[in-house]
């Protein structure tokens, strides 16, 4: 993928996650605020097909967006460049899909 | 300081070389370059400095003065001088010859990178007819006049953390050719400006447009790189 793929898509989910942050964080104001505890929280989202598209988003958009960030400090500050770089920033990627997903599921998924 | 004596310190020999201490006479209207030459002249003959027209049109001057890359030949003493003190190093992030000669091949090796001047049209043409107020002109009239002095490549971040980065004036000169009509590759042009250590490297500090003797922004132009790139990829365009 060329340099400047990288960037429209590091720039395209920037524009994605930005209202997810702001929901995000007004979220656990709201729940700290609110008093809700861990069990009170997991009633709500158990089952839901919004927040389980709300997280899955941020999470695929977090998972493309950080990568390619890291991949520009590790050029100009580690020895790594070239494929090598790009195949450790993929696993980077594959890593945060996996711990995000499997966050997600455990907070959208099971209950009922 | 000394009443009417300058204390300038000046870098002698090559990496492991050391600064050497001059007493300069302050005198009227002194550039930074009078000083340098002053010193040749009259305490150290053997000090290595680069300069040819000494009015700012050629380039070669470019020298880092008290911390700061600047072109020696129009940047005034009493405007830069520190309580008298001057400490005149050579430019950063460019091999060191001697003292205050920096090899710039590099420098120009990346110019010549992203691409010349190559017309579509041959000398028995006519002039091509470019409207001075088209949008693309415009654009590239604003970034044309560098003089390739390489102060914004001694600026640069950037450029001291990664050595495959083109740097500002290279990509300034690749935002001209991108925007000129007459050139005849100007997807190639932008093509070579957005590779590996291209356009999207540069993190707009601005360190660069700062610096500028002539008063050019290669932070707009790259920008504008960046910009083209990423319009040019949504239209599904190759470049």
């Amino acid at each position: 993928m060329s340099e400047r793929h990288l960037y429209a898509l590091q720039r395209m989910t920037a524009l994605v996650m930005a209202p997810l942050v702001l929901v995000h964080l007004i979220l656990i104001v709201y729940a700290v605020q609110g008093g809700l505890t861990a069990a009170e929280i997991l009633e709500r989202t158990q089952g839901s097909a919004g927040w389980a598209l709300f997280y899955g988003l941020f999470v695929l958009s977090a998972a493309i967006h950080a990568p390619i960030g890291l991949r520009n400090v590790m050029r100009e500050w580690t020895p790594l460049k070239g494929r090598p770089l790009d195949l450790t920033m993929l696993a980077f990627a594959l890593l945060l899909i996996v711990l995000g997903l499997r966050a997600v599921v455990a907070v959208v998924g099971g209950g009922g | 300081m000394e009443a009417g004596l300058l204390d300038v310190r000046i870098w002698r020999g090559g990496d492991e070389g050391a600064f050497a201490s001059y007493r300069v006479p302050a005198r009227e209207n002194q550039t930074v370059l009078d000083v340098v030459t002053e010193v040749q002249r009259c305490f150290e003959p053997s000090l290595a400095y680069r300069f040819s027209c000494r009015v700012g049109v050629c380039g070669s001057c470019a020298m880092t003065v008290n911390g700061a890359p600047r072109w020696t030949c129009r940047t005034h003493v009493k405007r830069v001088a520190d309580d008298g003190a001057l400490t005149i190093e050579p430019l950063r992030h460019l091999p060191l010859v001697k003292d205050l000669v920096s090899d710039v091949e590099t420098f120009f090796d990346k110019w010549t990178q992203v691409g010349v001047f190559e017309g579509t049209a041959t000398r028995a043409e006519p002039p091509a007819a470019v409207a001075p107020t088209s949008r693309e002109r415009a654009a590239a009239d604003a970034a044309i006049q560098c003089i390739n002095c390489a102060v914004c490549y001694a600026a640069c971040d950037v450029v001291g953390w990664d050595h495959d980065y083109l740097g500002p004036a290279a990509l300034n000169r690749a935002w001209t050719l991108v925007n000129d009509v007459r050139v005849a590759d100007r997807h190639g042009a932008l093509e070579r400006a957005m590779g590996e250590g291209g356009c999207h490297s540069c993190h707009s500090h601005g360190a660069c447009m700062e610096h500028c003797p002539v008063g050019l922004s290669p932070t707009a132009s790259i920008a504008g790189l960046k910009r083209t790139a990423f319009w040019s990829l949504l239209k599904g365009r190759a470049a």
